[in-house]
Order: structure tokens, then sequence, then C-alpha cells
């Protein structure tokens, strides 16, 4: 049997930018003008299911976010990860249309990342409190202690007790 | 009848009402008795557990996934676990993976036992909250005879599990499988030829098959409108392939075939436990791998290699490679999913918490059309959502 996944890399030719196989898991990078065509077409080839969609930031990469789709196939199982890379500022076209679930699912990419999507019905706050500055999930938004008033106390990011580190 | 009686009536239902199971407000939109309109408003809840585990490393991060989801602890942790180790491409040692799948058949019926109990208790039935809180206790006890802790045990470890099962789990295991069937018989005779609870929810809260696929609903939920989808059997993980059980499916999509499916899903868990209990097989709990798994208290004192492993697990961490895994599971919810990007460092990057109960619960507002405003806690209470879940 033919994966479904080269069936689609097939379909859309020159918009794939980037395919990736990491553990077993398929993962293909769309430009943004063929977000929209990408998605028809891996419905079509029965990833029907829009089981999460949530972003990535890449910061101080350019571009800057990633939005992640993850797309499920019930007959027969299988998953496929779609990815498309947006600048701070750009939008992404809404996938409401096809999956009325996917509100909710912009709306916290929304809310935690700050990407906006076009044509979505109500994109506002959804977990943070609607006059919140910022947006959390971000790199640059610190993660820092509440001031508190004890003298010659610098708040610190909690438990970065031990240092991040790379493999040498 | 004149224009002006026609007007609707905005009611706030929570954040604090005791059958929202947490804090849940519905803003709801009612002509009279029927609903005209409703909307969930979330977020009371948001902990922001995805930034907190981008500060902290690989294992200090199995603290976070029993609190995202308190019901059924060792499925969280499984999830958690299950992911890392798919990103560090290694296993755990069979009598470790078969232990945790005992945990967590039992954590779904310890899950589904409580809604059973407030579900019931939210129709008025309240004598059976108690019932369910009794042998729910029996298996917290068990929980706290393995790893200590009723609730989030933090038991799992990379690689396997913290340390192996004491004496007398077995039989204990086996006496709740003795016990259970009946107890289960006897829930089925309070509610299933029930009148009142027939009523209250039969042909209530239907959700079709197709507007459950559409809102990506998982679990009990889209398996009780009919789609026989179960994380178990499409996405084997955890050692199920190895098992004979049954996936229940419902047919009118409404909260007794949601009831029913959950009623059945216990009773196959039984089945997969006592399976398991059967073949358990002897050996090692942790990998033997000294990059992943911390060396074995015993040989601290005999080997320099063995301190040096320690000292560098616990004062760096483990580096997976860079890379990004989804790893899901079946938790008593829907399917459960860990999405981590590493970036190479002892951090992971980017951890991603898909949960069942924030696309469940945005199905609320198509299952409560047409309704009456009686019917929402029966439409809540047969998501059976965590707010912890929920809002992460």
């Amino acid at each position: 049997m033919t994966d479904p996944t080269d069936a689609l890399v097939g379909q859309l030719g020159a918009g794939v930018v980037e395919q990736t196989r990491f553990r077993d898991e398929r993962t293909l990078v769309v430009d943004k003008a063929h977000l929209e065509p990408a998605l028809d077409a891996a419905f079509g080839l029965g990833f029907t299911v829009l089981t999460d969609l949530t972003a990535v930031d890449r910061h101080p990469g350019v571009p800057r976010f990633e939005v992640v789709y993850l797309l499920t196939s019930l007959v027969p199982p299988a998953r496929l990860r779609l990815k498309v890379r947006v600048a701070d500022g750009e939008t992404v076209p809404s996938a409401t249309g096809r999956w009325p679930g996917a509100n909710w699912l912009e709306r916290e990419v929304y809310d935690l990342f700050g990407i906006r999507f076009d044509g979505h019905p109500d994109l506002t706050r959804i977990l943070m409190p609607d006059d919140w500055e910022g947006y959390p999930l971000r790199k640059d938004f610190a993660l820092v202690e509440e001031p508190v008033q004890f003298i010659g106390h610098t708040p610190k990011v909690p438990s970065q007790i031990i240092p991040k580190s790379k493999q040498p | 009848m004149s224009e002006l009686t026609r007007e609707t009536l905005v009611l706030n239902m929570g954040p604090q009402h005791p059958a929202t199971h947490g804090v849940l407000r519905v803003l709801l939109e009612l002509e009279g008795e029927a609903i005209v309109g409703a909307e969930p408003v979330i977020g009371y809840l948001h902990t922001g557990f995805e930034k907190e585990m981008e500060t902290r490393t690989y294992h200090q991060n199995i603290v976070f996934p029993p609190r995202i989801e308190y019901l059924a602890t060792f499925i969280e942790e499984q999830a958690y676990v299950l992911a890392v180790e798919k990103l560090l491409g290694i296993s755990a040692p069979p009598r470790a993976t078969m232990i945790r799948l005992i945990l967590a058949e039992l954590s779904r019926i310890a899950s589904h036992l409580v809604y059973l109990g407030t579900g019931a208790m939210d129709l008025n039935v309240s004598s059976l909250l108690m019932y369910c809180f009794r042998d729910r206790e029996e298996i917290l006890d068990i929980f706290e005879m393995v790893s200590g802790q009723r609730m989030m045990h933090g038991y799992f470890r990379i690689g396997g599990l913290q340390w192996d099962v004491p004496t007398g789990f077995t039989e204990r295991v086996r006496t709740f499988l003795k016990t259970f069937p009946s107890r289960l018989d006897e829930f089925e005779t309070l509610l299933t030829d029930n009148l009142i609870w027939r009523e209250r929810t039969e042909g209530v809260a239907v959700l079709s098959a197709e507007e459950a696929l559409r809102y990506g609903c998982t679990g009990p939920l889209l398996r009780g409108s009919g789609v026989s989808y179960d994380v178990r059997k499409a996405f084997p993980y955890g050692g199920y392939d190895e098992f004979t059980f049954d996936v229940p499916v419902g047919v009118a999509g409404d909260a007794f075939d949601r009831y029913r499916v959950r009623m059945e899903e216990m009773r196959q868990s039984l089945r997969i436990v006592g399976q398991a209990l059967d073949r358990l097989p002897e050996g090692p709990v942790l990998i033997d791998d000294r990059k992943v798994a911390l060396p074995p208290r015993g040989e601290l004192v005999r080997s320099m290699e063995a301190v040096i492993h320690q000292f560098k697990l616990v004062s760096e961490g483990i580096h997976p490679p860079a890379g990004e895994v989804y790893a899901a599971v079946e938790s008593p919810r829907g399917e459960k999913g860990y999405y981590i990007v590493s970036d190479g460092s002892n951090r992971p990057w980017r951890v991603r918490v898909r949960s069942p109960s924030f696309n469940n619960l945005q199905a609320l507002p198509v299952m409560l059309a047409h309704g009456s405003v009686a019917d929402v806690v029966v439409a809540i209470a047969s998501i059976d959502i965590v707010l912890g879940d929920v809002d992460r």
C-alpha cells in the first residue's frame, strides 16, 4: 500500500518546502500560499480529523513562528504533520471553514503566541484574561517571580536552577 | 403572542456551579426553558503548564502531567514518558511496560467511577456517588501501595519505573478484579433500567458522528456517536497490541450511549488487567542506560563511574537529539497527546499538551442546540470534562 503522505507530496509539488522523517513521523513544511490546498489535499487523502493545531516559537530563528497542524486518518490509521512558517505579524488562513473544531485551537494560538488567523469568526483571547498584555508562550516573554517586598531580592526565572546545556 | 414577550434571557451558569465539575462558565441564551445559544467560557484554571515545562529538564517535568489531568493520573504520566522515550528512541523494559499498563487501566476505571458518581449525582442519584468512591478508594489504595501517593504519583520514569511494585501487589489487584464486576452489575441495576435515568439521558445532548469528527472529539464522546476510534487500537502503544479487548461503541450519540460506552470500557479494562497480570514478566523495571536512567543506589558506593553518571543526570539531565515527536494515549476522556520539540538541549523547546477535554467541550453548543436548560448539566456530565485538562 502506498503511503498517503507520499501521494500528498506528489500532489503539492513545489509547495512542499521541506520534509522530514524523525522516529517514523512524517512532517511536511508547506509555504503559506500552499497551506489551504495542502489541507484540502490531505483531507481528500483521508486525513479528515484535525487532531491538533498549535504553534512553535523559533525565536531568534527566522521566520519566527511555525503553525503546526496534526491531521489524523482513521481508516487506515495514519498521522500527518503539516507546518507553515510565518513571521511575526503575518497572518495565517483560518481552518475553521473545514473544521469548526479549529475555532478554539486557533484562538489559543492567538492568545499564547499572537499569531492572527484570517477569516476566524471570533479571534479573541481564550485562556488568558481579556486585558492581558503580551503573548505568554513567546520565547521573549519572561517567566519571572512575582515581586516581593524583601530587601536585596532580585526576581529571577524560577526553576532554572539547572542551567540549559547542550550535549558536547 | 406579542413581540415583547419573545425576548431572550442571558444566564451565566458558573464559574462556581456544582454541576460544572470545576470552574467552567457557560453563557446560556434562553427563551423560557429552551436554549437558543450556549457558549462555554474557559480559562479560569489556566496555569501555564506548557510554559513551565519549557523551563525544566525532562525528568523534572514528570511532576506536571498528573496535575494537568488529576483523575487519571497514571495515564497522564504514561503519555508524557512515552513521548520522551520516543524522542530518545528507547523503550522501557517489558516488566515496566506491563506494570504501567496495569496501572493505566486501573486509572481509567478510577476516572470513569468519578464520571459515574458525579454524573449520577447531577441527576440527583446521590447514593451512587458513595458506592463509586468506595470502589475508587480501593484503586487509590493500590496506587498508594505502589507509589506512596494516592494521586500525583511521579512513579513513572523515563525508561521505566521508579521502583518495582511491592509484594502483594498482584494479589491485591486480583482481589479487586474479583469483587469489582459484581459492583458494576449493581451500578447498572441502579441506572440502566432506571426509568428516570433513561428519561433524562436518552436522546439528550445528541452529537452526530460527523459533528464529533469535525470538532475533533475523541474518547467515549466520539465512540458514543458510533465511531470506533480508540488510540489503543489505531496507534497501539505501551504493549496494547498484545491484548484482546473490545472497543464498545454507541449508536445514538446521546448521553445514555456515552454512559453505556463507559460502563463497558470499565469491563474491558478489567479484562486487560487480568491478561496483563497473567503474563507479568520478571526482570528489571528501569532501562540500563546510564545516560537516561539513574544508576541503582548500591552501585554508587562501589563505582566512580556510577557517581559521575548520577551527578550528570541530576545536575544537567538528559539530552535528547533535536527533533519533534507526538505520542498519544487513550485517556478516559479521549486522545491525550504530548507534542515535544527538542533542540538538543536538556530542556524541551516546546511541549504541547493535546487535551481531549478542550476539543470535547468545544462541541457543547452543538449538543445543547434545541435542548432545554435542564439538559445542560446532563450534557456537561456526559462529556466528563476535567477543567484542569481544558485550561492546562
